[in-house]
């Protein structure tokens, strides 16, 4: 099951929906993982969608991409991470015109880094759809050191910079695609929680 | 004094100003500059804003929203341009008719509810008509930036395409002009078709101009809030209606050509404003009783709310049957 529904938190926090067709000059797809199956099934919703659409997908080890190109998208990229597809994705907003639609689609790390991509090309993060799959693993900035580590599934964490124990936020921002982390025994030092396993 | 538009005063403060110049342009618009009666600077304003000018006609105090056009970097005078309504409530004719050179008046801090987005890539504006007024305006101020621009203007005649002249000297590769009486329409698909990414539009004209550029531009999958519109309402007449403010403890009667907020100022009771015209929502008042039904004009409370009962913007809409304001 690739869908985890997020209980109700701060403002900060980001909120993702469901992928809908929407018009458009031109369709951009970035994914990573199960974020492929939201794909799937936002095309099997308008048969015209993949004639104008451009996939860009990240496996992350997940096996998606011989459907996703079965779908037969006007153009299919698979990358090995997403540092070495983002030149890709700025090179197709670069030549973009009013009128694209972006869909995101997977983790929150891969859909928040996307969108402040998308946002920099000139893309009100309003117009910019997302869609949860997959690990609810999170990007997360350590406010001491300024150093993000990805992937962040328990709560609370070692920054892999400082070596700071963070306590994890929901504290969110967009300019950094990356949650808050705060230093969990600055008044204590060594006084840890045992980190536990976000939304276990 | 405070520079700043004092909250406490309906309507924000005002300045005191003399009327330097009335300039025709055409059978229809005319040109009215403002200098400050003191001899001072005026705020700066950014373009899109407006000013309600306050006129006083008889025993009846106008007061009209009109869309600032000078430059925004000359504080030394604000002009309005003014289309003459001659079907309208008669504010328009009265600036036609009655404003000379020389008269004393009053007018408000500038309010910007149609702004340029700064972020956007290009500007596109799309005129109808007076639309232009705060084109004007913006234009002047992307200019001082070298600001990437275009405007597409649609005229009912040569004779009446006011301020066509100025904009097509100054910049010929960016004003598009179009005339109704020479068939010609605004190519509106084929222009939002290609633009950059971050592309912004603007529209300001009649309501069916404003609703056909967003609907286009919808189907053509450009982001809402990257089309811009302004569209003041002007009140409608309509049936006289019964109102009992009730913080006043008072009782008043709507005329058939005053809108609800002008009764309840006639009234004597302070009820707050800014555009007056429908968009800002400064005059949000609360319902209290309701016997009777709605006729809801403007563009600031959603359709559930409008659908509610609960709440009405005085300066546009008005009332079927007699009803209870906490005001």
């Amino acid at each position: 099951m690739s869908k985890f529904q997020f209980p109700e938190s701060i403002k900060s926090r980001p909120v993702y929906g469901t992928l809908e067709p929407r018009p458009g000059k031109a369709h951009l797809f970035v994914a990573d993982a199960e974020g492929a199956e939201a794909i799937i099934e936002v095309a099997a919703r308008d048969a015209g969608l993949m004639a104008k659409a451009h996939i860009i997908y990240i496996p992350k080890g997940a096996d998606f991409a011989d459907k996703l190109h079965a779908l037969n998208p006007a153009q299919f990229y698979e990358g090995p991470t997403y540092a070495a597809s983002v030149q890709r994705l700025r090179h197709v907003l670069e030549n973009a015109h009013q009128g694209l639609q972006v869909y995101l689609t997977g983790t929150e790390g891969l859909m928040g880094q996307a969108q402040n991509e998308a946002m920099q090309a000139g893309i009100p993060h309003t117009a910019i759809q997302t869609e949860h799959r997959g690990s609810v693993a999170r990007r997360m900035q350590c406010v001491h050191c300024k150093g993000i580590t990805e992937d962040v599934m328990t709560d609370p964490f070692v920054c892999s910079h400082c070596g700071l124990n963070l306590f994890v936020r929901d504290h969110y921002s967009r300019r950094l695609a990356a949650y808050q982390g705060v230093c969990i025994d600055a008044e204590d030092p060594g006084n840890v929680p045992e980190p536990v396993e976000l939304y276990k | 004094m405070s520079a700043a538009p004092q909250k406490a005063k309906p309507g924000g403060q005002q300045i005191p100003v003399v009327v330097s110049a009335v300039v025709p342009l055409n059978d229809l618009v005319t040109r009215f500059e403002f200098q400050r009666r003191d001899g001072g600077l005026f705020p700066p304003f950014s373009g899109g804003a407006h000013t309600v000018v306050e006129m006083k006609d008889g025993d009846l105090t106008r007061l009209n929203p009109y869309s600032l056009m000078s430059d925004p970097a000359d504080s030394s005078t604000y002009a309005i341009s003014v289309r003459r309504e001659d079907d309208g409530r008669g504010g328009s004719l009265f600036m036609h008719r009655n404003v000379t050179q020389g008269d004393e008046m009053m007018i408000s801090y500038p309010v910007n509810l149609f702004s340029l987005d700064l972020r956007a890539k290009k500007h596109m504006f799309f005129a109808g008509g007076i639309g232009i007024t705060p084109f004007m305006a913006m234009i002047a101020q992307l200019e001082q930036s070298n600001g990437n621009w275009e405007l597409h203007y649609a005229c009912r005649t040569e004779s009446l395409g006011t301020y066509v002249d100025v904009l097509s000297y100054k910049y010929p590769n960016k004003v598009h002009v179009y005339y109704d009486d020479q068939k010609q329409a605004i190519p509106l698909e084929d222009l939002l078709d290609g633009q950059p990414l971050g592309t912004n539009a603007y529209v300001c004209g009649p309501k069916g101009m404003i609703d056909w550029v967003h609907a286009t531009a919808q189907a053509a999958g450009w982001p809402d809030a990257q089309v811009h519109s302004e569209e003041f309402l002007k009140p409608e007449p309509g049936k006289e209606f019964e109102v009992r403010l009730c913080k006043s403890d008072k009782t008043i009667t709507v005329g058939e050509n005053e809108s609800l907020l002008e009764a309840i100022e006639r009234a004597g009771v302070e009820a707050p404003f800014l555009c007056r015209g429908g968009a800002c929502g400064q005059c949000e008042t609360d319902v209290v009783k309701a016997d009777g039904e709605f006729v809801h004009r403007d563009h600031w409370l959603d359709d559930e709310q409008h659908a509610s009962g609960e709440k009405i913007m005085p300066c546009v809409s008005r009332f079927l049957g007699t009803l209870e304001l906490d005001r």
